[in-house]
């Protein structure tokens, strides 16, 4: 259950000046709160926006989150594309990539 | 007073924030559509305008998702997006709880909806507002129907929503509008962003001209996710509009595909008072 968590942290990350800017400044502090697998910890931490896709992460979070990371659009879109050819198909939730 | 007006559009975040990357012919086709959407809304001198809209985690989570929600406050904040990436400055948007509150009260003769005296608006709601009302300046009411986090409510509801929601509008006197906000099909914020199912739009938006409810009504999940991605879910906002204006019938003023803003990109409205 611990994407539900990945989850919560990049909703409250969007939506929270306050809490941005204390991941900003200390990223593990802010992660010790969240039930996290380490896999999830480095993707959020390295960012592996790639990773992150593939664990499923709605995309609309991570959307923000990759903009928050200061990736431009075409960078967000390759970084997905290339997160499944690393890790393989998307794992959980509805934003899969599908056939285009 | 009955509604004011019933209307429809795009909300996809590409249309403010990645304007210049779109085929400018058909861009401005699409703008000149909303610009007229602005006109005929004004016209109709609207107190207040409900937005239904589909949020994207600006506001309700998995840990307490509503199906249906409705804003119930003098302001609202937004939008939360990267100000870079959306291009539009954040800022405070008038709201109005006194009405908002006598709305709800009645929305609940028919819907469980959930209310929220705080409220941070998304793409969903600030890019058509910056093409609705560019000033930001008309107090709005923010309805939310959830889109994003499946179990999804049925169409069947979404369409009592907004049923409810024009009971509601026709009960008080001040003067209200509405607008839905959403995608047809769609794959934003995929590897497949831009692509874009225009035969399943058209035909959607025919079932929704023509206020063919059982053809409207008609479409599982399953068959809107593989015909209309996972951003089709949002068709839930235009069959609201459509339970708002029962027994009328609506007029696409605008249908481009534009990949680059990932969205068919849709004007229409509903023909109230017929
Ligand atoms: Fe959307």
């Amino acid at each position: 259950m611990s994407l539900y968590h990945v989850q919560k942290l990049l909703y409250l990350l969007n939506r929270d000046g306050e809490l941005r800017r204390r991941f900003q400044g200390d990223r593990a502090a802010v992660l010790e709160g969240y039930e996290l697998t380490a896999e999830e910890r480095g993707a959020i931490t390295a960012p592996d926006i790639g990773l992150l896709y593939v664990l499923g992460v709605n995309g609309q979070l991570l959307m923000h989150y990759a903009a928050l990371c200061g990736l431009e659009w075409n960078a967000y879109l390759e970084a997905m594309r290339d997160g499944v050819r690393r890790h393989g198909p998307v794992r959980a939730g509805v934003y899969a990539m599908v056939p285009d | 007073m009955p509604l004011v007006f019933a209307g429809a559009c795009s909300h996809a975040p590409g249309i403010t924030g990645r304007a210049e990357r779109a085929e400018p012919a058909a861009r401005d086709r699409f703008y000149a559509a909303l610009e007229r959407l602005r006109q005929a809304l004004e016209a109709a001198r609207p107190d207040a305008l409900i937005v239904v809209a589909a949020e994207h985690f600006a506001n309700f989570f998995m840990n307490n998702m509503p199906a249906f929600a409705l804003g119930m406050a003098d302001h609202y904040e937004g939008p939360i997006e990267d100000e870079r990436f959306l291009r539009i400055a954040r800022r405070r948007v008038p709201g109005h709880r006194d009405l908002s509150e006598r709305l709800i009260r009645r929305v609940m003769d028919e819907i469980d909806v959930a209310y929220a005296e705080e409220w941070l608006l998304d793409h969903g709601i600030a890019v058509p507002l910056s093409f609705l009302t560019p000033r930001f300046d008309l107090p709005i009411i923010p309805a939310n129907i959830n889109c994003q986090g499946p179990p999804l409510a049925p169409l069947h509801r979404a369409y009592a929503f907004g049923r409810a929601l024009r009971s509601a509008a026709d009960a008080v006197p001040e003067r209200v509008a509405l607008i839905g906000t959403g995608g047809l099909s769609h794959w934003p914020a995929t590897p497949n962003s831009g692509k874009i199912n225009e035969a399943w739009d058209r035909e959607f938006l025919r079932r929704w001209s023509a206020h063919d409810k059982a053809a409207l009504l008609s479409y599982s999940d399953a068959e809107t996710y593989r015909e209309g991605g996972q951003g089709g879910f949002e068709i839930r906002t235009f069959i609201a509009v459509a339970g708002a204006a029962a027994g009328a019938t609506g007029e696409v003023w605008c249908y481009e595909p534009i990949p680059i803003f990932a969205v068919g990109c849709t004007v229409a409205v509903m023909h109230l008072g017929q």
